[in-house]
């Protein structure tokens, strides 16, 4: 029981606590009324929901479009064009989130539904690339014995490639996953709300607690997530 | 069993075919050994028989069937498979490992775990202990064990073989060698087995085909390989010392009834029995077996001097090296060179008394055949 509170239970109800603190603070103890007029229960739930629908949502997408194309791209026929998409990708990580929001601001306007698309293009990138790596990364001779003992191509696919690259795969998932709650504050320059609200209030009306309070909630929310996916993969993984 | 008819590989881009218009028949329980130097072609041979390679042209028979006609997938179900890395699957267990040909041909559950349980015991790993273990927690010999367990589960007629053995230690890979040719002497499959090792494919063979630059050299017995080398290749790598060889293709067994030597004592046998046991001995000193016949230890003619006492065991000294029946004359040559004494003690698998092996018996084979 102390075991499973340790290894499991104790980091995410630490995180949850220092979230529910922070907005309680900020809450409870305004410095000033402006502040205890864009800091409400209502406001920070609403900003939560709305980081967490944009999250959820492009990540989800993303998961599936950047894992079937990664296998895709790791089969012998592709694997060549897979190179390329591999360079493509490093060099489409290297652009800065906000320009990739504003990007698709100026071709598909504002609104959530252009966010998420934002997201969810720049969070494919490391799911994409950690597929095909991991894929490819599985060793020859583990492929070869396999095949010589009468495994279908689809078969050695799902019971042996999967599943080695399987963690690699995760790696890249959480680095999509915090690299998604971070730029997913960006959204509300094109109107898609989440933590950036409260970031870009409080700047505008120059009350540091604001901002902090946005910011440090993005952040909490990041650790928190990746922390899940990390021991998502630990329970699955137990043979490396 | 295995017929291959002018088969030829090239593969693309290479000027020279890897292979060519090769001919070879392998019969049914026969172990063929394909040895040569590094890229002559003898695990390219081998990998085209269950359409690894595909063959640039000529035809593969496999049982009388044309093979290139066949299923690849249905062709490889039947065929046991071993490659030198092994590659077992680091995330799966022992048992999955060796499961994996059950599962492919959808074996019920339990017939499959009565099939592994029996592998893993014939290959000397106890399935309670080995069965949920990974891979990574395995050592070297033991992984080679489940890969050779692996290739066998589903009892497939014809094995292929490329240096299972070739990854683990000279101690270990002689007493797996012994230990897989016991086995193939009860399950006699018709095996291709590829080593570069030329002591290895005379111990492991009942033929051998000798490879270099993709073509057939010599394909022979084991015996006429090393007594009639058919050019100069053939007789550089099979080497000068070729009467020392031939220690290789002799079994401890087969001569341990011909030498006549004094019986062991017993534990408790009196001072004076011994002393004239140890002077009828033709090696000046006697072994000490307990009341199962297994191994004590053996006393030596200076024994009998240096210590007191009233019976064999108090006079005698441990043995630190026997030798099973199975090995070749030559491991047990290399275990007295070790120990630097002039015999070894021959034991069975549980330790039982078997007799004892000389120098000069080893010296009386090698004159009978040259």
């Amino acid at each position: 029981m102390i075991h499973i509170f340790r290894n499991y239970l104790l980091i995410p109800l630490l995180l949850l606590l220092a979230g529910f603190g922070i907005a309680t603070y900020g809450v409870l103890f305004p410095t000033d009324t402006l502040v205890a007029r864009v800091l409400t229960y209502e406001n920070v739930m609403l900003a939560l929901q709305q980081h967490m629908g944009l999250m959820f949502v492009s990540m989800f997408g993303a998961i599936i479009v950047g894992v079937l194309v990664g296998i895709m791209l790791s089969r012998p026929k592709l694997y060549y064009l897979g190179r390329g998409v591999e360079n493509v990708v490093n060099v489409g990580q290297t652009v800065p989130s906000l320009a990739v929001l504003a990007l698709f601001f100026t071709i598909l306007g504002l609104g959530f539904r252009v966010a998420v698309f934002a997201l969810f293009l720049y969070s494919i990138l490391p799911i994409l690339r950690n597929t095909f790596a991991g894929i490819i990364a599985v060793p020859d001779s583990i492929i070869e014995s396999a095949k010589g003992m009468g495994m279908t191509p689809y078969r050695i696919l799902t019971k042996i490639e999967l599943p080695l690259a399987f963690p690699i795969i995760v790696a890249g998932i959480r680095t999509a996953v915090v690299i998604n709650v971070g730029a997913a504050t960006l959204a509300t320059f094109i109107g898609g709300g989440g933590f950036g609200d409260l970031i870009v209030t409080g700047l505008s009306v120059g009350r540091t607690m604001v901002i902090v309070s946005g910011a440090s909630l993005a952040a909490v929310t990041a650790i928190m997530l990746d922390y899940i996916v990390g021991k998502i993969e630990e329970s699955i993984v137990k043979w490396a | 069993m295995i017929k291959l008819e002018n088969v030829t590989k090239k593969f693309p881009g290479m000027e020279k075919p890897a292979v060519n218009d090769l001919n070879l028949e392998v019969k049914k329980g026969d172990v063929c050994v394909l040895v040569g130097p590094s890229g002559c072609g003898k695990t390219t041979t081998m990998k085209m028989i269950n359409r690894i390679h595909e063959p640039t042209s000529g035809t593969i028979y496999v049982d009388g069937e044309d093979a290139l006609k066949m299923d690849p997938i249905k062709l490889r179900l039947d065929i046991g498979y071993v490659i030198q890395e092994i590659g077992l699957f680091p995330h799966m267990t022992i048992e999955e490992n060796v499961a994996t040909v059950p599962n492919e041909k959808n074996w019920p559950k339990d017939k499959t775990k009565k099939q592994v349980n029996e592998m893993l015991k014939l290959v000397g790993l106890d399935p309670e202990v080995y069965g949920n273990r990974y891979p990574s927690a395995l050592s070297g010999g033991q992984r080679q064990r489940v890969g050779v367990a692996r290739a066998m589960v589903s009892d497939p007629p014809i094995m292929l073989m490329d240096e299972p053995f070739g990854a683990v230690d000279p101690i270990t890979r002689a007493r797996l060698q012994n230990e897989f040719l016991r086995i193939q002497e009860r399950i006699e499959k018709t095996i291709v087995f590829v080593t570069h090792d030329i002591d290895e494919a005379i111990k492991m063979g009942d033929s051998i085909a000798v490879m270099r630059n993709g073509n057939l050299i010599q394909h022979s017995t084991p015996d006429e390989l090393l007594s009639s080398p058919k050019d100069e290749f053939v007789a550089n790598l099979v080497g000068r010392n070729r009467s020392i060889k031939r220690l290789h293709l002799i079994r401890i067994r087969e001569i341990l009834e011909e030498v006549d030597r004094a019986k062991p004592a017993p534990e408790d046998m009196p001072l004076d029995d011994i002393k004239k046991r140890v002077s009828d001995s033709d090696i000046r000193s006697v072994i000490v077996v307990d009341n199962d016949n297994k191994l004590k230890g053996v006393i030596g003619v200076s024994d009998l001097k240096r210590k007191t006492g009233e019976v064999a065991a108090d006079y005698m000294n441990e043995i630190e090296q026997s030798i099973t029946s199975d090995a070749t004359l030559n491991d047990a040559l290399s275990v007295m060179l070790e120990a630097g004494e002039g015999y070894v003690a021959v034991v069975n698998e549980d330790d039982v008394y078997q007799g004892t092996i000389t120098l000069g018996d080893l010296l009386n084979v090698v004159k009978e055949d040259s």
